[in-house]
Protein backbone atom coordinates (compact mmCIF):
# COMPACT_ATOMS: atom_id res chain seq x y z
CA UNK A 1 0.00 0.00 0.00
CA UNK A 2 0.89 3.10 -0.67
CA UNK A 3 1.05 5.88 1.94
CA UNK A 4 0.00 8.96 -0.22
CA UNK A 5 -2.47 7.60 -2.30
CA UNK A 6 -4.06 6.23 0.76
CA UNK A 7 -4.12 9.51 2.29
CA UNK A 8 -6.01 11.17 -1.25
CA UNK A 9 -8.07 8.05 -1.01
CA UNK A 10 -9.06 8.74 2.50
CA UNK A 11 -9.85 12.53 1.74
CA UNK A 12 -11.62 11.75 -1.67
CA UNK A 13 -14.13 9.54 0.49
CA UNK A 14 -14.25 11.78 3.12
CA UNK A 15 -14.94 15.00 1.08
CA UNK A 16 -17.43 12.37 -1.25
CA UNK A 17 -18.83 11.48 2.17
CA UNK A 18 -19.45 15.00 3.87
CA UNK A 19 -20.51 16.58 0.07
CA UNK A 20 -23.27 13.83 -0.19
CA UNK A 21 -24.29 14.26 3.62
CA UNK A 22 -24.71 18.26 2.75
CA UNK A 23 -26.33 17.93 -0.03
CA UNK A 24 -28.94 15.54 1.36
CA UNK A 25 -29.91 17.36 4.78
CA UNK A 26 -30.34 20.30 2.13
CA UNK A 27 -33.23 17.86 0.26
CA UNK A 28 -31.33 17.11 -3.26
CA UNK A 29 -32.36 14.24 -4.33
CA UNK A 30 -28.83 12.17 -6.04
CA UNK A 31 -27.62 14.44 -8.39
CA UNK A 32 -24.86 13.56 -10.80
CA UNK A 33 -22.38 15.16 -8.14
CA UNK A 34 -23.40 12.83 -5.74
CA UNK A 35 -23.31 10.02 -7.58
CA UNK A 36 -20.16 11.47 -9.87
CA UNK A 37 -18.60 11.78 -6.12
CA UNK A 38 -19.06 8.36 -4.60
CA UNK A 39 -18.00 6.98 -8.48
CA UNK A 40 -14.83 8.11 -7.59
CA UNK A 41 -14.43 6.92 -4.19
CA UNK A 42 -14.65 3.64 -6.01
CA UNK A 43 -12.42 4.35 -8.92
CA UNK A 44 -9.67 4.94 -6.50
CA UNK A 45 -10.89 1.37 -5.04
CA UNK A 46 -10.36 0.07 -7.93
CA UNK A 47 -6.85 1.57 -8.31
CA UNK A 48 -6.07 0.77 -4.89
CA UNK A 49 -6.80 -3.08 -5.70
CA UNK A 50 -4.53 -2.69 -8.22
CA UNK A 51 -1.57 -1.29 -5.92
CA UNK A 52 -2.38 -3.46 -3.58
CA UNK A 53 -1.47 -6.67 -6.07
CA UNK A 54 1.02 -4.98 -7.66
CA UNK A 55 3.46 -3.79 -4.56
CA UNK A 56 4.64 -6.99 -2.97
CA UNK A 57 5.99 -7.19 -6.26
CA UNK A 58 8.22 -3.86 -5.62
CA UNK A 59 9.17 -5.05 -1.79
CA UNK A 60 6.09 -3.62 -0.42
CA UNK A 61 4.54 -6.15 1.10
CA UNK A 62 1.52 -6.19 3.95
CA UNK A 63 2.79 -6.86 7.10
CA UNK A 64 -0.47 -7.54 8.77
CA UNK A 65 -3.28 -10.13 7.65
CA UNK A 66 -3.39 -10.05 4.14
CA UNK A 67 -7.00 -12.27 4.14
CA UNK A 68 -8.08 -9.30 6.54
CA UNK A 69 -6.80 -6.89 4.10
CA UNK A 70 -8.43 -7.92 0.87
CA UNK A 71 -11.55 -8.70 2.85
CA UNK A 72 -11.90 -5.20 3.77
CA UNK A 73 -11.25 -4.43 0.29
CA UNK A 74 -13.81 -6.22 -0.99
CA UNK A 75 -15.83 -5.12 0.95
CA UNK A 76 -15.29 -1.80 0.42
CA UNK A 77 -15.58 -2.23 -3.41
CA UNK A 78 -19.23 -3.60 -3.07
CA UNK A 79 -20.39 -0.61 -0.93
CA UNK A 80 -20.79 2.18 -3.22
CA UNK A 81 -22.56 -0.18 -5.80
CA UNK A 82 -24.61 -1.48 -2.81
CA UNK A 83 -25.42 1.95 -1.99
CA UNK A 84 -26.21 3.79 -4.88
CA UNK A 85 -28.64 0.78 -5.81
CA UNK A 86 -30.28 0.88 -2.19
CA UNK A 87 -30.13 4.89 -2.79
CA UNK A 88 -32.27 4.97 -6.32
CA UNK A 89 -34.87 2.29 -5.38
CA UNK A 90 -36.24 5.50 -3.53
CA UNK A 91 -34.82 8.49 -4.60
CA UNK A 92 -35.61 11.38 -2.41
CA UNK A 93 -33.10 13.49 -0.05
CA UNK A 94 -32.48 10.41 2.42
CA UNK A 95 -30.67 8.70 -0.49
CA UNK A 96 -28.50 11.44 -0.77
CA UNK A 97 -27.54 10.74 2.77
CA UNK A 98 -27.41 6.69 1.90
CA UNK A 99 -24.77 7.61 -0.84
CA UNK A 100 -22.60 10.11 2.10
CA UNK A 101 -22.89 6.92 5.03
CA UNK A 102 -21.37 4.96 2.27
CA UNK A 103 -18.50 6.88 1.19
CA UNK A 104 -17.74 7.90 5.00
CA UNK A 105 -17.66 3.95 5.71
CA UNK A 106 -15.20 3.70 2.90
CA UNK A 107 -12.87 6.43 4.41
CA UNK A 108 -12.88 3.97 7.78
CA UNK A 109 -11.91 1.20 5.95
CA UNK A 110 -8.99 2.11 3.81
CA UNK A 111 -7.63 3.85 6.61
CA UNK A 112 -8.04 0.16 9.02
CA UNK A 113 -6.84 -1.30 5.14
CA UNK A 114 -3.22 0.53 5.63
CA UNK A 115 -2.87 -0.26 9.54
CA UNK A 116 -3.18 -4.18 8.43
CA UNK A 117 -0.55 -3.34 6.06
CA UNK A 118 1.43 -1.08 7.73
CA UNK A 119 0.90 -1.46 11.70
CA UNK A 120 1.62 -4.24 13.65
CA UNK A 121 -0.86 -4.33 16.63
CA UNK A 122 -0.68 -6.71 19.56
CA UNK B 1 -33.83 -6.93 -4.34
CA UNK B 2 -36.45 -5.77 -6.53
CA UNK B 3 -38.15 -2.50 -7.07
CA UNK B 4 -41.52 -4.40 -6.66
CA UNK B 5 -42.03 -3.54 -3.10
CA UNK B 6 -41.96 0.59 -4.32
CA UNK B 7 -45.19 -0.13 -6.36
CA UNK B 8 -47.39 -0.34 -3.14
CA UNK B 9 -46.68 2.72 -1.47
CA UNK B 10 -49.42 2.17 0.80
CA UNK B 11 -48.28 -0.91 2.09
CA UNK B 12 -46.04 -1.64 5.50
CA UNK B 13 -42.75 -2.07 3.76
CA UNK B 14 -43.68 1.31 1.65
CA UNK B 15 -43.62 3.12 5.15
CA UNK B 16 -41.36 1.55 7.35
CA UNK B 17 -38.94 1.01 4.52
CA UNK B 18 -39.06 4.60 3.31
CA UNK B 19 -37.17 7.74 4.27
CA UNK B 20 -34.67 8.11 6.73
CA UNK B 21 -35.14 4.53 7.27
CA UNK B 22 -33.09 3.54 4.55
CA UNK B 23 -30.54 5.34 6.34
CA UNK B 24 -31.01 2.83 9.17
CA UNK B 25 -31.04 0.19 7.20
CA UNK B 26 -27.62 1.36 4.94
CA UNK B 27 -25.95 1.64 8.44
CA UNK B 28 -27.42 -1.42 9.94
CA UNK B 29 -25.76 -3.03 6.20
CA UNK B 30 -22.24 -1.29 6.83
CA UNK B 31 -22.30 -3.14 10.25
CA UNK B 32 -23.35 -6.56 9.23
CA UNK B 33 -20.92 -6.08 6.47
CA UNK B 34 -18.02 -5.04 9.36
CA UNK B 35 -19.13 -7.58 10.89
CA UNK B 36 -19.24 -10.84 8.58
CA UNK B 37 -15.56 -9.73 7.49
CA UNK B 38 -13.99 -9.46 10.60
CA UNK B 39 -15.41 -12.97 12.30
CA UNK B 40 -14.29 -14.42 9.23
CA UNK B 41 -10.99 -13.21 9.31
CA UNK B 42 -10.49 -14.35 12.86
CA UNK B 43 -12.16 -17.66 12.46
CA UNK B 44 -9.69 -18.53 9.21
CA UNK B 45 -6.90 -17.58 11.11
CA UNK B 46 -7.02 -17.87 14.61
CA UNK B 47 -10.28 -19.30 15.76
CA UNK B 48 -7.91 -21.47 18.59
CA UNK B 49 -6.73 -18.51 20.18
CA UNK B 50 -10.01 -17.31 21.58
CA UNK B 51 -13.14 -19.50 20.81
CA UNK B 52 -15.55 -17.65 22.90
CA UNK B 53 -15.03 -14.28 21.35
CA UNK B 54 -14.85 -15.61 18.24
CA UNK B 55 -17.59 -17.39 18.09
CA UNK B 56 -20.05 -14.48 19.44
CA UNK B 57 -18.48 -12.14 16.51
CA UNK B 58 -19.78 -15.35 14.06
CA UNK B 59 -23.03 -14.66 16.67
CA UNK B 60 -23.55 -11.16 16.29
CA UNK B 61 -22.42 -10.95 12.82
CA UNK B 62 -24.82 -13.48 11.71
CA UNK B 63 -27.82 -11.21 13.94
CA UNK B 64 -26.82 -8.42 11.84
CA UNK B 65 -27.56 -9.94 8.63
CA UNK B 66 -30.65 -11.30 9.58
CA UNK B 67 -31.72 -7.75 11.37
CA UNK B 68 -30.89 -5.82 8.24
CA UNK B 69 -32.99 -8.38 6.23
CA UNK B 70 -35.64 -7.93 8.55
CA UNK B 71 -35.47 -4.47 8.74
CA UNK B 72 -36.12 -4.26 4.64
CA UNK B 73 -39.25 -6.88 4.77
CA UNK B 74 -42.29 -6.24 5.59
CA UNK B 75 -45.43 -7.79 7.64
CA UNK B 76 -46.01 -8.81 10.89
CA UNK B 77 -43.48 -11.43 11.03
CA UNK B 78 -40.56 -10.05 9.80
CA UNK B 79 -41.42 -7.24 12.25
CA UNK B 80 -40.83 -9.53 15.15
CA UNK B 81 -37.91 -10.73 13.91
CA UNK B 82 -36.83 -7.17 13.92
CA UNK B 83 -37.23 -6.55 17.25
CA UNK B 84 -36.38 -9.64 18.20
CA UNK B 85 -32.47 -9.42 16.84
CA UNK B 86 -32.41 -6.13 17.11
CA UNK B 87 -33.34 -6.29 21.12
CA UNK B 88 -30.50 -9.22 21.09
CA UNK B 89 -28.39 -7.18 19.89
CA UNK B 90 -29.19 -4.81 22.34
CA UNK B 91 -28.62 -7.22 25.31
CA UNK B 92 -25.33 -8.58 23.61
CA UNK B 93 -23.82 -5.23 23.87
CA UNK B 94 -24.91 -4.36 27.23
CA UNK B 95 -23.62 -7.58 28.50
CA UNK B 96 -20.27 -8.49 26.67
CA UNK B 97 -19.81 -5.03 26.86
CA UNK B 98 -19.71 -4.78 30.76
CA UNK B 99 -17.97 -8.41 31.02
CA UNK B 100 -15.17 -7.29 28.90
CA UNK B 101 -14.67 -4.16 31.95
CA UNK B 102 -15.24 -6.50 34.79
CA UNK B 103 -13.82 -9.71 33.40
CA UNK B 104 -11.61 -9.07 30.39
CA UNK B 105 -9.60 -12.35 30.65
CA UNK B 106 -12.99 -13.43 29.10
CA UNK B 107 -12.19 -11.72 26.10
CA UNK B 108 -8.81 -11.85 25.36
CA UNK B 109 -9.78 -10.83 21.76
CA UNK B 110 -11.91 -7.85 20.82
CA UNK B 111 -15.37 -9.04 19.37
CA UNK B 112 -17.43 -6.16 18.15
CA UNK B 113 -19.25 -5.87 21.38
CA UNK B 114 -16.15 -5.27 23.41
CA UNK B 115 -16.37 -2.26 25.33
CA UNK B 116 -19.70 -1.48 24.28
CA UNK B 117 -18.69 -1.18 20.57
CA UNK B 118 -16.05 1.44 21.45
CA UNK B 119 -13.77 0.03 18.22
CA UNK B 120 -16.75 0.54 16.18
CA UNK B 121 -17.50 3.90 17.50
CA UNK B 122 -20.20 3.11 19.50
CA UNK B 123 -22.31 2.04 16.62
CA UNK B 124 -23.24 -0.99 18.02
CA UNK B 125 -24.72 0.58 21.37
CA UNK B 126 -26.67 3.65 19.77
CA UNK B 127 -27.80 1.52 16.24
CA UNK B 128 -30.02 -0.82 18.25
CA UNK B 129 -31.73 1.84 19.86
CA UNK B 130 -32.35 3.67 17.09
CA UNK B 131 -34.01 0.60 15.29
CA UNK B 132 -35.70 -0.07 18.30
CA UNK B 133 -37.43 3.98 18.17
CA UNK B 134 -37.88 3.25 14.37
CA UNK B 135 -39.94 -0.05 14.87
CA UNK B 136 -42.03 1.73 17.36
CA UNK B 137 -43.21 4.50 15.29
CA UNK B 138 -43.60 2.01 12.46
CA UNK B 139 -45.74 -1.13 12.99
CA UNK B 140 -47.26 -3.15 10.44
CA UNK B 141 -51.04 -1.88 9.85
CA UNK B 142 -53.78 -4.28 11.87
CA UNK B 143 -54.24 -7.26 9.62
CA UNK B 144 -51.73 -7.38 7.38
CA UNK B 145 -50.68 -10.48 5.46
CA UNK B 146 -47.53 -11.80 6.92
CA UNK B 147 -45.24 -12.28 4.30
CA UNK B 148 -42.92 -15.33 3.30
Amino acid sequence: MIEWFMWVQVGVAVAAGLLCLALGFAGRVPNDLALGALALVELLLLAQLIVAIAAPASGNHATGSVLEFYTYLVGALLLPPAAAFWALIERNRWSTVVLGVAALAVAVMVYRMFQIWTVQQA
Amino acid sequence: MTDVRNARPDSDRGRRMSGIGRVLVTVYGVLALAAVGRSLVQIVERFHEAPLAFSLSALAAAVYVVATVALIRSGRGWYGVAWATIVFEFTGVIVVGTLSFVFPELFPEATVWSWFGFGYLFIPLVLPLLGMWWLALHRPARGEADAA
